[in-house]
């Protein structure tokens, strides 16, 4: 019998991850209404881009700055200026299918540079077991989970005690009174890309040792952020964060408890019952509709 | 359109069928294939339309009532039932579903929704592959027979092919009809504005329903047909992509344009094949050509048709609206 902390243990560690994603997912959402299918891909890439750094013969510790770097170019300012700009301006949907494809694009991009093959990745938290109360606990869950709550509480303390932060906030909630009182909101939502292709390559860093460095890993993980988006509630960032907590523990309890086999559908469920009662997500603010 | 506009159309139509008739005749097989695969698609995305171009819901799903209606294809016969009963349980489930999957439909809307469906999607797949006393699991179910029709075997490429078409053929028949019944308006008008047309009397409830149920019952046709095509299915092809593919397809051939799932599924079976002499970077360059096409007309390549034609319209009214004011100022 597994014991319920190793697994509650493992569970925060990837949801921690998630969190990561799904927080990503609602700032893109909140500052320019966009709806990114590819953001799992945008998970799986930049591992792929330090694998490529190490091939060029960087080591492990350089590739690291050089992934993240690439990915902030890539997945924030190129998104942002040769997608999302363009697009915006047609609405939500035609959006949304443009990522889709990008996400196609993408996929197709690392099986053809890369390997269609999963890839070893290394990990940045060394392997084995410590014991906590006389229990043997896995280093790595515990480094990829206290790792995960540093981001989150730095990225949370950024939105709510910094200046820029603040005025981020205010260019996501209301971009026309935030123009009046003087807030550059195209910087801040150029900014808000930059910081969501930082949080991916984060994540992907964090969750590829477990995982394996793969083109359709993207698949999982994008959809885990979503559901952790909306569980969370859309329009939140702290939403999104226990959103992703939530899911990583479920999905982990559920293959333990439930089945194996139906492990991703318990998560599905929750989110169907969590759309049909509470659509505007567990932390969330209902959204006004204009009809 | 006017007289002459309208007899071109019926014109380049009949043009259009015949070439699909006459010319896949000495296609090889692998050819034949691809256009079967073609006009199953269209159906699929024929579907979608109705509920996305024309009631203007979002649906994610639509991948997994293909893939319900080939299961129940490929389990009927295989108990030595003709495909005709697969297609009437195909087609009975998935307005069934489609019907229930509607629900959330009236609660919550546009992403949300998507959402909804994009699980259920995902759902069906894991039913797929973990129920092996069904439906085989992983390893799927194989040598799926081909219909006879009227006495005729099927089992060539060719004589499949024009089943295909020929349902095709009826399906597109029927939607049109559909498109202009009192039904098809107020599936447009619950597109426009939801709160207008419940003023207006409409049940909107049971229409977007119907919207759902009758685009997901077309979805178990294609699945239908999808089944004895490729004579073998797993769950693979039925995941979350396919829901993805088909609502590119809509998109792309153009949203709410009844001719839009042709085109748009003609560009996403046939153009991979295409592009195949670039090898591995065919699906790459699809991806890009999607996005540069959505970024050029977000209505997709029957929106372009459109934008040209009533900007041509418009040059023409203000050609004449010119002339009249001519006449006004040169009147004495």
């Amino acid at each position: 019998m597994l014991n319920l902390l190793d697994l509650l243990l493992a569970g925060l560690a990837t949801g921690a991850i998630y969190s990561i994603v799904a927080v990503g997912f609602t700032l893109l959402w909140q500052t320019s209404q966009t709806i990114n299918f590819a953001q799992g891909e945008f998970v799986m890439l930049p591992a792929f881009l330090m694998l490529a750094a190490m091939q060029a013969g960087a080591p492990f510790w350089l590739a690291i700055p050089i992934g993240i770097l690439l990915s902030i170019l890539l997945l924030g300012l190129g998104f942002k200026m040769l997608l999302v700009d363009p697009m915006l301006r047609h609405g939500v949907l035609p959006l949304a299918i443009a990522t889709m494809a990008l996400a196609i694009g993408i996929k197709e991009a690392v099986k053809q540079f890369f390997s269609a093959e999963a890839s070893p990745f290394p990990s940045i938290v060394p392997a084995g077991d410590v014991s906590i109360f006389g229990r043997a606990v896995s280093l790595q869950s515990l480094g990829v989970l206290a790792l995960a709550i540093l981001a989150v509480i730095g990225l949370t303390s950024f939105l709510n005690r910094t200046s820029i932060g603040h005025q981020m906030q205010a260019a996501a909630q209301n971009p026309t009174v935030a123009r009046i009182i003087g807030v550059p909101v195209e910087r801040m939502i150029l900014l808000t890309f930059l910081i969501n292709a930082f949080l991916v390559a984060l994540a992907s860093l964090l969750i590829t040792p477990i995982y394996l460095a793969k083109f359709s890993s993207g698949e999982v993980l994008g959809q885990a952020a979503f559901i952790a988006a909306i569980v969370g509630g859309f329009n939140q960032v702290r939403g999104a964060i226990a959103g992703g907590l939530l899911i990583g523990v479920v999905d982990n309890l559920s293959a333990a408890y439930v089945s194996t086999q139906y492990r991703a559908a318990v998560p599905l469920l929750l989110l169907i019952v969590i759309i049909l009662f509470r659509p505007q997500g567990l932390l969330g603010r209902a959204e006004e509709r204009t009809v | 359109m006017t007289a002459p506009g309208k007899y071109l159309g019926i014109a380049l139509g009949a043009i259009v069928i015949a070439a699909l008739i006459v010319v896949p005749i000495g296609f090889n097989r692998y050819g034949l294939f691809i256009l079967s695969q073609w006009a199953v698609m269209t159906i699929a995305a024929i579907g979608l339309n109705l509920t996305l171009g024309y009631a203007g819901q979002v649906s994610l799903a639509q991948g997994a009532f293909v893939g319900i209606g080939a299961y129940a294809a490929a389990i009927m016969t295989a108990q030595g039932l003709p495909l005709i009963a697969g297609l009437g349980v195909a087609v009975v489930l998935c307005f069934a579903i489609g019907w229930m999957l509607g629900y959330p439909a009236l609660r919550v809307q546009h992403h949300y929704l998507a959402f909804v469906t994009l699980a259920f999607s995902t759902l069906a797949f894991l039913v797929f592959r973990n129920e092996e006393w069904l439906t085989g699991g992983i390893y799927g179910i194989s040598n799926i027979p081909r219909p006879h029709i009227f006495g005729l075997a099927t089992n060539r490429p060719l004589p499949f092919y024009y089943v295909c078409l020929g349902s095709l053929g009826i399906v597109s028949l029927a939607v049109w009809r559909l498109v202009r019944s009192p039904w098809g308006r107020a599936f447009v008008a619950l597109r426009e504005n939801p709160v207008r047309a419940l003023s207006l009397g409409i049940d909107t409830r049971r229409y977007t329903l119907m919207a759902f149920a009758i685009g997901s019952a077309l979805g178990g046709v294609a699945g239908t047909l999808y089944a004895p095509l490729t004579q073998y299915i797993d769950p693979v092809p039925f995941n979350l992509s396919l829901s993805l593919d088909l609502l590119m397809m809509v998109i792309v051939g153009g949203a709410g344009f009844f001719f839009g799932p042709f085109l748009g599924a003609m560009i996403a079976v046939l153009l991979p094949e295409w592009l195949r002499f670039t090898q591995g970077y065919y699906l790459m360059l699809y991806a890009i050509a999607v996005i540069l096409l959505l970024i050029y007309s977000p209505s997709g390549i029957l929106g372009i048709l459109d934008h040209y034609r009533s900007g041509r319209r418009t040059r023409a009214m203000s050609a004449l609206r010119a002339v009249a004011e001519s006449k006004l100022e040169t009147a004495p």
